[in-house]
């Protein structure tokens, strides 16, 4: 099978138009940018407190702001986050209502105790089973003995109850159920429970009706260091890549391959501002791996031009270039075809925490892919034209129109 | 040539053994299988619940206690040694950074110079001895800045320990405790998997449990002002004021010595129990060097109070009744059972040199982290076999080639993991998915490459012998540029922006590896096999 048999595509001929297209996305994403005064940072930049919620129905938000209004906690952010049915909420904070110089996660505290409050109709003395972990489970259970395994000796039966309590955790966060159960009675279809782990587990614990998927805080110190750390060791990757292609290649490559890389990230970095996604750390990871596969991209097509140079010196470098990418194109397609059929379905079945990660990496490969050609290419024209032109009006003079400024 | 590809074909074996068992270990039923695999793959937290907290120590409260104790220490040298004084205070400059300690001494006699210089050398070495400007009388000690430094690095070191014994006490499975951030921060990290009461834990970790007995002067006052209006609104020398339990009659306060008279450093052993009235309680006994101090000190006071001191706050002055050798209680009637066991868990594991605060926490609930992983998995394989599919589509023959090298790659990339006992985040997933983005293209290089070179009408074997020789260059400038930044990213990134280039690295080395020499030797493997004339399958 061949997608592409010999293109043959003025790449160079059309190249304002992108370039223009470029400019017009880059200025779009800045100017919201401005506007919205700097990008959405995640909490893990910004400093606050974020709970993640799961109910066992589709919870009244207004009764959880109002609840949370009582606690204090005024200006917090109530959001429905991933699949309707999954009843998942996000309560987040920021810095000012969250943390005191005493407690950090007072906030958070405050949170739970108003949702404890709304949904956990607990009992005194029993263990909520749908925020506990193996652990608790597994020590209840030896306390209580409902196997009758104490003849066995102790560790016999701390590996058996361990085992079970991770069979019955494992059960209750396995979808549809995904941390939450409502009758203690769904847990006999695990194997190895009876009657009496049942009743015990009906003894010792009871079963609200939300639970806490994930929480976050972090204090203002934390978010300002990472987000310098995450800039300073970008601009350091790219410094490394630069100096590498100088060396294999010429320094105009180099410069050529890292304004392409800079050109997909602020594009990208628009596309969040636009879109109003929050940048996290993940989406630093995948603007980092954004960072990889442009480069990537962008020196295939760059090791055929420089091949061809030496095959061909006289050629003309816009020809030059643009068989290059026409040989190339075939490769970047379908490479970037794969690896956008690969992001697309982390895109789609990886879930609501990568969601951010893989967003970017949708947008990044297509950019990544298509500035090789009209960014990267483009640069690397104009800079050979010079030095041809310069070297060409030293040689003979016989190149009037190519009259190009002289270089100091 | 056959024997050339054969023993390539071997090296290729050797490695996918090793991989494999590395992997999966040599397991004999199925549920083995499943506890090698859990045990060799280290799952970081976002991925397997749990807490993630950042502390910040303030090691300066080390820096601070040593120069107390030297203050008193000079005090009664200079008392030792004849050497006369107005006055011993301390002079820190807290506004520079680090902040700088120094003890400035008044009102030594001229005549008295030598003396304090011969004890400054020889008993105070940390310390550098000058004389203050104007004044032949004043002398300034300030603390080294090597000697300061050494404090500060002690002290983190020493409440890495501390933590580390508080949490193995809990019975918290593999739990990390590390440095983070750049040295100088003094900053650590602590995770600890599987824990659902982080409160609890984090309450824990905390406490400086700084146990302190001291022996009390005055008090109890119902009120900080009408201790200080006792002593005409300054607390006797060496003497300072601390709050204790707050009951039914109000606040109290005491007024206690500065000084303690023993230390949680004197103990040898802290259990729960309870006292005659049956409450809880934390009995205690001393190390032999403490029980002597402290039986010197209960002998010479019977009638006084002594003051239970922890953490700075009062929690009980009972009266000395008699002499006090090497055990006692810590009573009161104010703790629970909860707070009493954990009382003595952090009183065996010993006090923190420094206090922490912490900086960030993140608890990732244990279906979050199952939640995670299944979504995780589900779209890397529909990607994964979407990709092996289209490969077999598009070059048939040389896609199973690349398919091959491809599933080699992921085996070898799990393998590395587990072999240097990295953590899988989710930024570390990020890393496999460039990796195999990267594999990928080096695959589809290769195989554009040999159809060109069959395009250009040359013999099969030349053409995949050119391809590759091609493609090679590429490949490398690709990986190498790649391998240069996750270098970087390894070197000044913490956390998860390690564990992306540590993923992403041994990817690039592993697609180096399959995308060049496994599927080359499978290509020579198939044209050795192929009739002659017959047309390649790419």
């Amino acid at each position: 099978m061949e997608f592409f048999h010999e293109p043959k595509i003025d790449w160079m001929g059309i190249k304002w138009y992108f370039i223009a297209l470029s400019l017009a996305l880059a200025a779009t994403g800045l100017i919201s940018m401005v506007v919205k005064k700097g990008l959405a940072y995640g909490i893990d930049f910004r400093g606050g407190t974020v709970v993640t919620v799961k109910f066992a129905k589709a919870p009244n938000l207004d009764a959880i702001r109002s609840e949370l209004d009582r606690q204090n906690l005024r200006g917090a952010t109530i959001q429905r986050i991933g699949i309707p049915s999954e009843h998942e909420v996000i309560v987040g904070l920021d810095l000012k209502t969250t943390t005191s110089s005493e407690a950090l996660d007072q906030g958070k505290r405050a949170i739970v105790t108003a949702l404890s409050g709304l949904f956990g109709q607990g009992q005194a003395g029993k263990v909520d089973f749908n925020n506990s972990s193996p652990q608790t489970v597994s020590e209840h259970l030896l306390a209580a003995d409902p196997l009758g395994l104490a003849s066995k000796g102790i560790d016999a039966a701390t590996k058996t109850y361990q085992d079970l309590a991770e069979a019955l955790i494992n059960y209750r966060n396995n979808p549809p159920r995904s941390g939450l159960i409502s009758d203690f009675q769904e847990l006999s279809s695990v194997q190895g429970v009876n009657a009496g782990v049942i009743a015990t587990l009906r003894n010792d614990f009871y079963l609200s009706s939300f639970a806490v998927k994930n929480s976050e805080v972090v204090g203002p110190k934390v978010g300002k260091d990472l987000r310098q750390q995450a800039v300073y060791v970008t601009l350091a990757g790219l410094g490394a890549m630069l100096v590498y292609i100088w060396f294999r290649f010429e320094l105009s490559y180099g410069v050529a391959a890292v304004v392409a890389t800079f050109h997909d990230v602020i594009i990208t970095l628009g596309f969040f501002s636009l879109l109003n996604k929050e940048i996290t750390l993940t989406v630093i990871a995948a603007l980092l791996t954004l960072v990889g596969y442009s480069m990537n991209d962008t020196i295939v097509v760059f090791d055929r031009i420089r091949e061809n140079v030496r095959l061909n010196k006289r050629e003309n470098i816009v020809d030059l270039i643009n068989r290059s990418i026409n040989q190339t194109l075939s490769r970047t397609i379908l490479t970037s075809g794969l690896t956008f059929l690969a992001v697309v379905s982390l895109f789609v079945f990886g879930g609501e925490v990568i969601h951010g990660f893989s967003f970017a990496l949708v947008v990044g490969v297509i950019i990544g892919t298509y500035s090789s050609i009209f960014i990267a290419s483009p640069i690397v024209v104009s800079f050979q034209r010079r030095l041809v032109g310069s070297a060409a009006a030293t040689k003979s003079k016989n190149y009037p129109r190519e009259a190009v400024p002289a270089r100091r | 040539m056959e024997t050339k590809i054969r023993t390539r074909a071997i090296s290729i074996g050797v490695v996918i053994v090793v991989c494999i068992l590395g992997i999966i270990g040599f397991p004999k039923n199925f549920q083995e299988l499943k506890d090698n695999l859990r045990s060799r793959i280290h799952l970081g937290l976002d991925l397997k619940g749990g807490t993630h907290l950042v502390l910040q120590v303030h090691v300066e409260d080390a820096v601070n206690i040593t120069a107390d104790e030297t203050l008193e220490r000079l005090r009664d040298e200079l008392r030792a040694k004849n050497v006369p004084y107005a006055d011993v205070q301390k002079a820190d400059d807290t506004q520079a950074q680090p902040p700088k300690h120094r003890v400035v001494v008044k009102g030594v006699p001229q005549e008295k110079s030598a003396d304090l210089q011969t004890l400054a050398s020889e008993q105070f070495s940390d310390w550098d001895l000058s004389r203050m400007p104007g004044d032949v009388t004043s002398w300034m000690l300030s603390l080294k800045t090597t000697a300061a430094a050494n404090i500060r690095n002690q002290a983190l070191l020493q409440s890495m320990n501390t933590i580390n014994n508080r949490v193995n006490q809990l019975g918290v499975t593999e739990p990390t405790i590390a440095e983070y951030g750049q040295s100088g921060d003094f900053e650590l990290v602590v995770q600890l998997p599987g824990v659902d009461d982080p409160d609890r834990v984090k309450d824990i970790i905390q406490s400086t449990a700084l146990l302190e007995f001291k022996l009390v002067q005055d008090g109890p006052f119902s009120s900080r002002e009408t201790a200080l209006a006792a002593h005409g609104g300054v607390l006797p020398p060496d003497t300072q004021l601390l709050q204790g339990q707050t009951g039914q009659n109000g606040e109290t306060w005491y007024v206690v010595n500065r000084v303690a008279a023993v230390t949680g450093r004197d103990l040898s052993g802290a259990e729960p129990s309870h006292d005659s009235n049956g409450r809880p309680d934390v009995n205690f006994t001393l190390t032999r060097d403490g029980a002597a101090r402290f039986g010197r000190v209960t002998g010479a006071n019977v009638g006084k109070f002594l003051a239970i001191v922890l953490d700075n706050k009062v929690y009980d002055a009972p009266v000395i009744n008699s002499q006090i050798n090497d055990r006692g209680e810590i009573a009161g009637g104010a703790f629970t059972e909860q707070k009493v066991q954990d009382l003595a868990l952090v009183l065996r594991s010993g006090a923190l040199p420094a206090s922490i605060k912490p900086l960030s926490e993140e608890v990732v609930g244990p279906s979050l982290g199952a939640d995670s992983i299944r979504h995780g998995v589900v779209a890397c394989i529909v990607g994964f076999v979407a990709i092996i599919a289209f490969m077999l589509v598009y070059y048939r023959g040389a896609g199973i080639n690349a398919d091959l090298a491809l599933l080699m790659n992921l085996i070898i990339l799990v393998a590395a993991l587990g072999y240097i006992n990295a953590t899988l985040t989710l930024p570390g997933i990020a890393g496999v998915i460039l990796t195999v983005g990267m594999g990928v293209d080096s695959n589809v290089l290769i195989f554009e490459r040999i159809r060109e070179e069959l395009r250009l009408g040359k013999a099969v074997g030349a053409a995949v012998a050119g391809g590759f020789e091609h493609a090679f260059v590429t490949i490398i400038d690709t990986h190498v540029t790649t391998v240069c930044s996750a270098a970087i990213l390894f070197t000044f990134g913490t956390g998860p922006i390690q564990g992306f280039a540590v993923t992403l690295t041994i990817g690039l080395i592993a697609n180096l590896f399959t995308s060049v020499f496994v599927s080359r030797v499978i290509f020579d493997y198939v044209l050795s096999r192929r009739e002659k004339g017959a047309e390649l399958s790419i």
